[in-house]
């Protein structure tokens, strides 16, 4: 039997790679480069065609002429004099990355309780090549997503953590991402975290744009979290309408490790989330949250990959989208159970609400299943909210725009109740509820002074 | 109805694929290959008017710049177009047909496959369109129709007889350049139904096509036309087999159904072409492209389709709600055993206003094959208070098999309801043993497990439909349990 | 009828039944009793063929013939019925399709023609009257959304249909209400033949009101430490289990 191979994807558009130096780093880094460059070569830029991104056009965002920032720029401020987190309250350790590259505090990682490393990649690249070569690109290169391959072609620099065996961080990390520039700048982070066995700890990621710029952040996150560990993601998009964000999390999981990611996107001009699950030794969890907001021309995209490859794994997706005015919503949620993935259970949900008519939503929950004993099953609706229940809240005296958002904050809740750090938690709540009432026009309230 | 389901569970026992025999059938054939010529040639011997040369003219050409389509869950030997023939006719005499006049052997042929089309013996209350590769062989209870004004021909007939029907209506639901198959089928269908229900008329009896590809090398290529007017009612089967072959064979067929204001057509299928042999050699690609339109308010279009058979099921037959009011359901069971694989599934597109469409499909794969479930519900920004539930199951019975499933939610109005549910599970060992512990054997369990499990959309099959849909779905799964 | 020799069988590799000796000849009742955990129901598993129950010694002889290697349907066929302790739940497939396919194989297996279907319809009338059990459940898939005193029913009408020749009761009594309790008894008592045999598995003595036993025995920990009369069941209800397996422990510390 002569099988007919898919057809190739187009010509990468080899414009875009005009915007970055000829030559590849140097080292582990220049390896890891070229290789994915290579790849870049053969994926290409996405196009429509490409199941993963049927309902988001990023060909259009990429040809806007972005500057690539290739190298960090000099800074003559302090990060606390254009940035503070809104949320005092929060006891977290704080890292920044800006334009791309870690904002560095000291020269070199820095040592938190528990043998905990954290600081930039660069950094960790030079400090401890033995750390980061087992596992940097290890799980991205087994992606077939161009804008992936684009920003491991060419990222040098981001977040580095690494959580030693048996080490429980006793506060999360907060890595702060922001762009600031007076120019239409693209940003390529790319960042690594690794959790040994037995280990525990907790990630905060906060996006921000510091300008009011059209600006684009193509980010790559590899995520290994090894036998019996735990990790909470939870990740703040705030941004603002001139702002693409496009970002890639690879999360690898080993036996009897669980994960749990919540994002939350409250606001951005476009915005691309994808989430690459590998359940990688039997006993692993995965749980995957997502909760956006959106509304006047606001794209938002989450598409997820959930590849059950070992016995004996959980995963369960939630995502839930509220739309009003013109925004435009995309949900793809692919669940892979590999031959051999016995015993398999996935679950996922994918739940969304029109305000408005203009408002559009297109979801693709997918089931490719290669192994019989098996729990999964996916649902997804696209619809208002129930009418019944907003009438037995009216019949009870409650005014009706008193009685949607009741039962809007109920529809988010069901995401935002499984963020586990407290003051976060609470603000979270609160900029969801704000956001809802249309009391929250956009990103403002955690800078200082954007313009300095 | 019980009887039948007593003789069906007795009946299992003949595992073969029953309908893979070959008459001896006199044949009239165009020699091998694709081109103007033997378009030309089609048209010609079927003495066409201009308009049909034309349009299959222009879907030939338009078919020769397309790209077979490869974003089905599929895995598709290539096909050598050039290594089919495009025209197998059973010879036949001169003037109209009357049943003397019909091959005795072709007779037997349907006899054989249960489908008497001698009217003394015929299926009660099911007129039939018997098509035998390329051409209609004898349509049954033609006189009868007649006279409620009701047109069931071949679509060939039509063509000559009803010209202001068909240029008005074909292609007008599939265009000749939809997709790949449909442009190939446009330039070379040889024959097909057609049937017209008038205003007000309610068809008295389920209307049949019975398609048999019996040919060696042949590709069937059959379009069916629909046309339900206003206040009409049609009840429209279709069944289908094929000898069993070592090499592939293609069937790439159009359909299209148009209801009109109030009308009602409900089109059921029971797919049986050879599947290949337990290896997965041989067995029909059956690449089909159906298409309703509920164009008057009111209207309502139901497809039921029990897939088990074909190497390859690429197929999806779908509605377009345009008439406000209107309905379109969609219910569907599949079965993949041994190397088969089948990609099918629906569209739904709403476009009036307070539509509603419904789909339920059971997809259930055994062996190593592959069943994937792929459907579309588009609700465009103007179809107010459109409402749509989807239900996909997946059953797997064996771990070597796969069960896909592919929904698109495309949501561009907030009075919309759209709800989808899927599952995917193994058949329950617990039931099988609790049947067993009866004295059921475990064939007999996965039989009536997956009766069960498909009750609901046989349940839409008229009754000898459904009592023939049993039985299958039982065969097929034979030698699914080691 | 049914000859148990000193039986031992594992659940995922471990002993659970650890030497049951047991003979049922036709016409008896035998109540099986012990507290959770015991091995009844393991028992009864092994009796009807459940795959997951592996026999590691012993024998189970059945007329005569051992019926080990025989598949669980062949056992149903042979007269062995297992009144569930948890009957599944079987969505779309319709109760008279479920018996009829269960009647008409018992029929084949005896040489007989199926039954035709207004025999069959006049028979569940005939047993849904002996069984008390409401039309309205079986013209409903099988055991689907029943309640537990439906599902328990439901099974003795199944019984009832089936006329088996040895009848195992699984905890039937659980979940019952003691008027179900009396209905579901009232309808084993009226199936009993002098040539049939039942074995009744239960925790508790209040079945056994009910169906009078003849033998009485006490399974723990995967062995019979008593048997008796149907006396010994009400010394059971009055003493419980515990003076028995207190006086089991001490003869194994003794024997040691």
């Amino acid at each position: 039997m002569i099988v007919v191979e898919k057809k190739p994807p187009k010509d990468p558009d080899t414009a875009i790679l005009e915007r970055f130096p000829k030559q590849a780093g140097e080292g582990l880094m220049g390896k890891v480069q070229a290789r994915a460059l290579e790849q870049f070569m053969r994926y290409g830029i996405p196009g429509k065609k490409n199941e993963r991104y049927k309902y988001t056009d990023v060909a259009e965002i990429l040809a806007e002429g972005y500057q690539a920032v290739t190298a960090p720029e000099h800074h003559d401020f302090r990060i606390e004099e254009i940035f503070r987190c809104d949320i005092p309250t929060l006891n977290t350790w704080v890292f920044t990355v800006l334009n791309g590259f870690y904002f560095e505090k000291e020269d070199h990682l820095q040592e938190l309780p528990g043998g905990v490393l954290a600081g930039g990649l660069r950094q960790a690249v030079r400090e401890r090549p033995d750390l980061v070569e087992p596992y940097l690109d290890r799980y991205a290169s087994e992606s077939s997503d161009g804008l992936a391959a684009l920003n491991r072609s060419f990222a040098a620099d981001g977040f580095f953590l690494y959580v030693p065996d048996n080490a429980v961080m006793e506060k999360p990390v907060q890595v702060i991402n922001l762009i600031r520039s007076d120019r239409e700048v693209m940003v390529q982070p790319r960042s690594l975290v690794i959790l040994g066995k037995n280990a525990q700890g907790g990630l905060l990621i906060c996006d921000h744009a510091l300008t009011e710029k059209r600006v684009l952040s193509n980010a790559v996150k590899e995520f290994y979290v090894g036998e019996n560990s735990s990790l909470e993601i939870t990740r703040l998009q705030n941004e603002h309408n001139s702002m693409s964000d496009i970002s890639h999390y690879f999360v690898h999981q080993g036996r009897n490790s669980r994960v749990t990611s919540t994002m939350i996107s409250l606001h951005g001009g476009m915005i691309r989330n994808n989430l690459d699950v590998k359940l990688n030794g039997e006993g692993a969890e995965n749980h995957a949250l997502g909760l956006f907001l959106s509304d006047r021309e606001q794209h938002m995209d989450h598409s997820l990959f959930i590849d059950h490859a070992a016995p004996h794994c959980t995963s369960t997706q939630t995502y839930k989208g509220v739309l009003d005015d013109e925004a435009e919503g995309a949900f793809e949620g692919k669940i892979l159970v590999r031959p051999g993935a016995q015993k398999t259970e996935a679950y996922q949900v994918n739940k969304n609400i029109l305000l408005k008519d203009t408002a559009r939503m297109n979801t693709k929950p997918q089931l490719e299943i290669y192994a019989d004993d098996v729990k999964c099953t996916h649902g997804a609706t696209v619809g208002q909210l129930d009418t019944e229940s907003l009438f037995y809240l009216r019949s009870r005296g409650i005014p009706e725009y008193e009685a949607r958002m009741l039962l809007m904050y109920a529809f988010a809740h069901e995401v935002i109740r499984e963020i586990k750090i407290d003051p976060l938690r609470d603000r979270i709540r609160e900029l969801v509820d704000r956001r809802l009432r249309g009391e929250l026009p956009r990103c403002h309230t955690c800078f200082v002074d954007y313009q300095k | 109805m019980e009887k039948d389901q007593d003789k069906i569970l007795r009946e299992v026992t003949d595992s073969e694929y029953k309908y893979g025999f070959v008459s001896d059938i006199e044949m009239d054939m165009l020699p091998k290959g694709l081109n103007e010529d033997v378009i030309r040639e089609i048209s010609k011997r079927k003495e066409e008017p201009e308009y049909m040369l034309e349009f299959r003219l222009k879907a030939f050409r338009k078919w020769q710049e397309m790209e077979m389509p490869h974003w089905a869950h599929l895995q598709i030997p290539e096909i050598d177009f050039q290594d089919i023939i495009y025209y197998a006719s059973p010879k036949k005499k001169e003037g109209p047909k009357s049943l003397d006049e019909v091959d005795p052997e072709l007779l037997k042929t349907f006899e054989k496959l249960g489908i008497p089309l001698e009217e003394q013996e015929r299926l009660a209350g099911v007129a039939v369109d018997a098509i035998v590769d390329s051409v209609s062989v004898k349509t049954t209870f033609q006189d009868t129709l007649a006279e409620l004004g009701i047109i069931f021909c071949s679509i060939s007939e039509a063509i000559h007889n009803h010209p202001d029907l068909v240029k008005k209506y074909l292609g007008s639901v599939v265009p000749y350049n939809d997709n790949y198959y449909a442009a190939l089928n446009a330039a070379v269908f040889s024959d097909g139904s057609f049937c017209y229900i008038p205003k007000g008329v309610r068809s008295p009896m389920e209307l049949s096509s019975y398609f048999r590809i019996n040919a060696a090398n042949t590709g069937q290529f059959e379009r069916t036309l629909i046309i339900a007017e206003e206040d009409s009612y049609v009840s429209y089967l279709e069944g289908c087999t094929a000898p069993m072959r070592d090499e592939n064979q293609l069937h790439a067929a159009v359909v299209e159904i148009i209801a009109l204001e109030n009308a009602e057509v409900k089109y059921s299928t029971v797919q049986n072409w050879y599947p290949g042999d337990k290896d997965g050699k041989g067995g029909i690609f059956n690449f089909v492209t159906k298409r309703g339109i509920c164009k008057g308010d009111h209207s309502k279009i139901s497809w039921t389709q029990v897939e088990t058979g074909s190497a390859i099921t690429w197929k999806y037959p779908s509605t377009i709600l345009k008439g406000d009011h209107s309905t379109a359901e969609f219910y569907s069971v599949a079965v993949t055993n041994n190397f088969q694989q089948a990609d099918t599934g629906t569209k739904m597109i709403h476009l009036g206003k307070h539509t509603k469409s419904t789909i339920v499909s059971k997809g259930i794969s055994a062996g190593q094959s592959n069943n994937s479930y792929r459907g579309l519900v588009k609700v465009q920004k103007g179809a107010l208070n459109a409402r749509n539930f989807s239900q996909c199951d997946s059953l797997l019975i064996g771990d070597q098999c796969g069960a896909h499933t592919f929904p698109y939610l495309e949501v561009g109005n907030k009075t919309a309801v759209v709800e989808h549910e899927a599952t995917t599970s193994k058949i329950g060992e617990d039931q099988i043993f609790y049947l067993n512990q009866r004295g059921i054997s475990t064939e007999d369990a996965i039989g009536m497990i997956v009766n069960g499990y498909a009750r609901e959309v046989l349940n839409q099959l008229p009754m000898e439909f459904a009592v023939e849909a049993q039985k299958l779905l039982q065969i097929s799964l034979e030698g699914s349990v080691g | 009828m049914l000859k148990i020799k000193n039986l031992h069988a594992n659940i995922e590799g471990k002993e659970i039944l650890k030497g049951i000796d047991l003979e049922v000849r036709p016409g008896e009742v035998h109540a099986i009793m012990g507290p959770n955990g015991s091995g009844k129901s393991t028992l009864a598993s092994a009796i009807v063929g459940r795959d997951y129950v592996e026999i590691t010694e012993g024998d189970i002889l059945y007329m005569g013939e051992s019926i080990l290697e025989m598949p669980p349907e062949e056992r149903a066929l042979k007269g062995i019925f297992l009144s569930f302790q948890y009957p599944v739940e079987i969505p779309g497939v319709s109760m008279v399709n479920f018996l009829r396919a269960a009647i008409n194989e018992q029929r084949k297996y005896r040489g007989l023609d199926p039954m035709s279907p207004s025999d069959f319809l006049k028979l569940m009338r005939e047993k849904k009257k002996l069984v008390g059990i409401d039309s309205a459940l079986t013209n409903r898939s099988v055991n689907e959304g029943f309640s537990g005193g439906e599902k328990k029913k439901n099974e003795i009408f199944q019984m009832a249909m089936l006329e088996p020749k040895l009848s195992i009761l699984d905890e039937t009594d659980s979940g019952l209400d003691i008027d179900a309790l009396r209905v579901v008894a009232q309808g084993v008592n009226a199936l009993k033949r002098p040539d049939s045999s039942t074995i009744v598995i239960t925790h508790y003595q209040r079945l056994l009101n009910y169906i009078v036993p003849d033998f009485v025995h006490v399974l723990y920990k995967g062995r019979i430490i008593r048997s008796g009369g149907k006396e010994l069941a009400l010394e059971l209800e009055e003493k419980g289990y515990d003076w028995l397996k207190e006086e089991y422990e001490n003869s194994l510390n003794g024997a040691l």
